[in-house]
């Protein structure tokens, strides 16, 4: 069987999976579609937690960026793991104890305030909105690759899957699909990786094998992929690049970011007990950690392949690989010295994006209209490809592939479809019922929570196949947003019982305008700002200012509570009744 | 009101557990930013100059340790709470 056939059969085998999931855990009350009733085992909680937060960008770039900055994708790794022991420690339990439905639900009851609620729905929404666009394009952009569908396709596809277990099943459809996407996408992650480590080091172990030496020689991988770099130019594989500065601003961005997305924090809703959601963080940390782990790895591999493939290679002689994603349009090669020899190298091969002629050149390769750099390099690759590409680059069989294609679809509907969640809630939940028409049934909440949840898929979908190009520059945005608006509102809501009302909402106010005006005066093409080192505040990208944005959400809500009414009692003795793990209902919709 | 009134909340118990596990926070997170911010970022380059079986040490810790530092903290803050909640009678078990 060739590959095309066994992708369609092992995408469309998980597709039906996922299907009869949801069929088998449909949701019958507004309890069910917002927290899974409160019954997940915290096991599974966990597994559908690292479904919910890997993401296309985590299964098919992660690797594909390490493989290609090094020790600055660091960063990344940190911070997107990190962000977990700050969920486990300092939110998850008290939230848990809260016993609500959703994020901006704290947020409303712990700041006694319509407009605290409204502000955090805000918040989630624009968020929740910015990171769905590029989960509805990766799935797109998978169908594409493997299926040879159009991207819109594969995305109207998705939407429709996404669809059926998302509106019907709501949390508890969305639980039992992830825990079950989590499975398909570790072993689709795993697997090529193992066979790539025994065929690079003998060592099956991806993480070891990262450290130990390269089949037939002393040297280890590290070693060797720091050497052949530095003699192409390139900073060392281990050695940073970005100032210290602003890796460490971005880490602390992406930790906070991270535990304050909406879509994650809600899943520790669903757990029945207090020491449930912390024991629950901590699977979900094991299963995301599996993968996290093995990045660094399949990344390294990938670029010592890389290199050794088309270095010095003369183009007739290339990997069929090569060829294949040159007809995609992801490498491209110019023959800047006509040697017919690929030679690779720090810097852009020519300027701007590859534009191809319709016409062959003499080795055999598609012809670029770009103006050639004056630089030696002559290879430019996307780096999305690594992951995808591995399996190819290392010859393993078909099947490996198409297990590869059908995680990738796993990882990006997965996401996809907790963010549809948290959203249609905070329409159906904080909008309607707690603010605009607290007179509506349950019955009417839930018809509502799908109807949102319907809407929203089709909002998601059109951002898919028309991706604004100011969202897919701006994936900061979500993480900046997290952490200058919900975290520091969550975390004072339960350690600072005298951060108020007043203080809470212009901390949010604060940290989101600050946070949102410096991304969009950096990243928008409106202002027209350079976006280099030379400009930034402190020497911090755009991709780290949520670090600062959090410090002035605490400094102006800190300022702002001193100076008005003090928290009402009332509101002192629920957070005490938070802080203490006894006595934690199921949540349920008759408060 | 949503979260149900604790009759004992506010009582000498509720506030020496709470005292508790802010200690026991401070000193789980100060483990964090060691790992992570500490020998993944700050001292990197002082780490690196250190190699155990074919890493740096620095870029073993931003890209590994680090990571498997932040389970570890997940699960032993689990463990020493259950015990601090049986100890202060708050547990929900």
């Amino acid at each position: 069987m060739d590959t095309q056939t066994l992708t369609y059969i092992f995408v469309g085998l998980s597709f039906a999976l996922y299907i009869g999931i949801a069929v088998w855990s449909r949701a019958g009350s507004t309890s069910e579609f917002y927290v899974a009733g409160g019954h997940v085992h915290p096991i599974a909680n966990g597994m559908a937690t690292a479904a919910d937060w890997m993401s296309a960008a985590s299964f098919i770039s992660m690797a594909g960026i390490i493989a290609f900055s090094g020790y600055d994708a660091s960063v990344y790794l940190m911070g997107w793991t990190g962000g977990y022991v700050l969920l486990a420690l300092l939110l998850a339990p008290y939230l848990r104890k809260f016993g609500q439905f959703t994020v901006p639900d704290f947020i409303g009851e712990r700041y006694y305030s319509k407009t605290a609620r409204v502000v955090a729905v805000i918040c989630l929404i624009i968020i929740s909105f910015t990171y769905i666009a590029g989960q509805m394009r990766g799935v797109g952009v998978v169908f594409s690759r493997f299926l040879e569908l159009p991207i819109e396709w594969g995305v109207v596809i998705g939407m429709g899957i996404v669809f059926f277990y998302a509106v019907l099943g709501g949390m508890k459809g969305i639980t039992y699909t992830q825990v079950a996407q989590y499975c398909v996408l570790i072993f689709a992650y795993l697997v090529p990786a193992v066979f790539i480590s025994i065929l690079m080091t003998g060592n099956p172990v991806p993480q070891l094998g990262l450290g130990s030496d390269v089949v037939g020689s002393d040297i280890s991988v590290l070693a060797r992929l720091d050497g052949a770099l530095v003699d192409l130019g390139f900073t060392a594989f281990t050695e940073a690049s970005k100032s210290t500065a602003d890796i460490f601003a971005i880490t602390l961005a992406l930790m906070v970011g991270t535990a304050g997305l909406p879509h994650v924090i809600v899943r520790f809703f669903t757990v029945p007990k207090v020491s449930d959601a912390r024991r629950s963080a901590g699977y979900a940390l094991v299963f995301i950690a599996l993968l996290y782990t093995t990045a660094p790895a399949v990344g390294a591999f990938a670029r010592l392949n890389f290199i050794g493939s088309v270095h010095e290679k003369p183009y007739a002689e290339a990997p069929d690989w090569v060829k294949t994603w040159e007809g995609i349009g992801l490498i491209a090669w110019m023959d800047k010295n006509g040697d017919g020899v690929i030679q690779y190298g720090p810097g852009a091969p020519f300027d701007g994006r590859a534009s191809y002629t319709d016409d062959m050149g003499v080795n055999g390769e598609r012809l670029l209209a770009n103006t050639p750099t004056d630089n030696a390099n002559e290879i430019l690759v996307d780096r999305d490809i690594m992951v995808l590409a591995n399996p190819e680059i290392a010859g393993l069989p078909p099947w490996v592939i198409a297990l590869v294609a059908a995680g990738g679809v796993a990882a990006a509907l997965s996401t996809a479809a907790g963010l549809l969640l948290v959203i249609s809630s905070s329409i159906s939940h904080d909008l309607l019922k707690k603010t605009f028409r607290p007179q509506i049934t349950e019955k009417t909440e839930l018809l509502a929570a799908r109807g949102a949840a319907a809407a929203a898929i089709v909002v998601a979908g059109y951002l898919g196949i028309n991706p604004p190009g100011f969202v897919a520059q701006v994936v900061a945005l979500a993480f900046g947003l997290a952490a200058c608006s919900l975290f520091p509102a969550i975390l004072m809501g339960v350690f600072f019982k005298d951060i108020n009302r007043e203080g809470a909402i212009a901390g949010m106010v604060a940290g989101l305008v600050f946070t949102l005006g410096y991304i969009v005066y950096f990243k928008s093409p409106w202002f027209g700002a350079t976006n280099t080192a030379d400009h930034w505040l402190f020497g911090i990208s755009p991709e780290g200012i949520g670090a600062i944005g959090m410090a002035v959400n605490f400094v102006v809500a800190g300022l702002v509570a001193r100076f008005t009414a003090k928290t009402p009692l009332a509101v002192r003795q629920m957070v005490d009744a938070i802080r203490i793990p006894a006595g934690a209902a199921t949540p349920t919709s008759t408060h | 009101m949503t979260v149900e009134k604790n009759p004992q909340s506010a009582d000498a118990n509720s506030t020496r557990y709470w005292r508790e596990n802010v200690k026991l926070l401070g000193l789980l997170l100060s483990v964090w930013f060691a790992v992570s911010f500490g020998a993944g970022i700050l001292f990197v380059d002082v780490l690196n100059k250190i190699e155990i079986g074919g890493f740096k040490l620095g870029f073993w810790f931003a890209q590994q340790g680090s990571i498997v530092a932040f389970v570890i903290l997940i699960f032993v803050y689990t463990a020493r709470m259950h015990v601090l909640e049986k100890r202060f009678g708050v547990s929900d078990e």
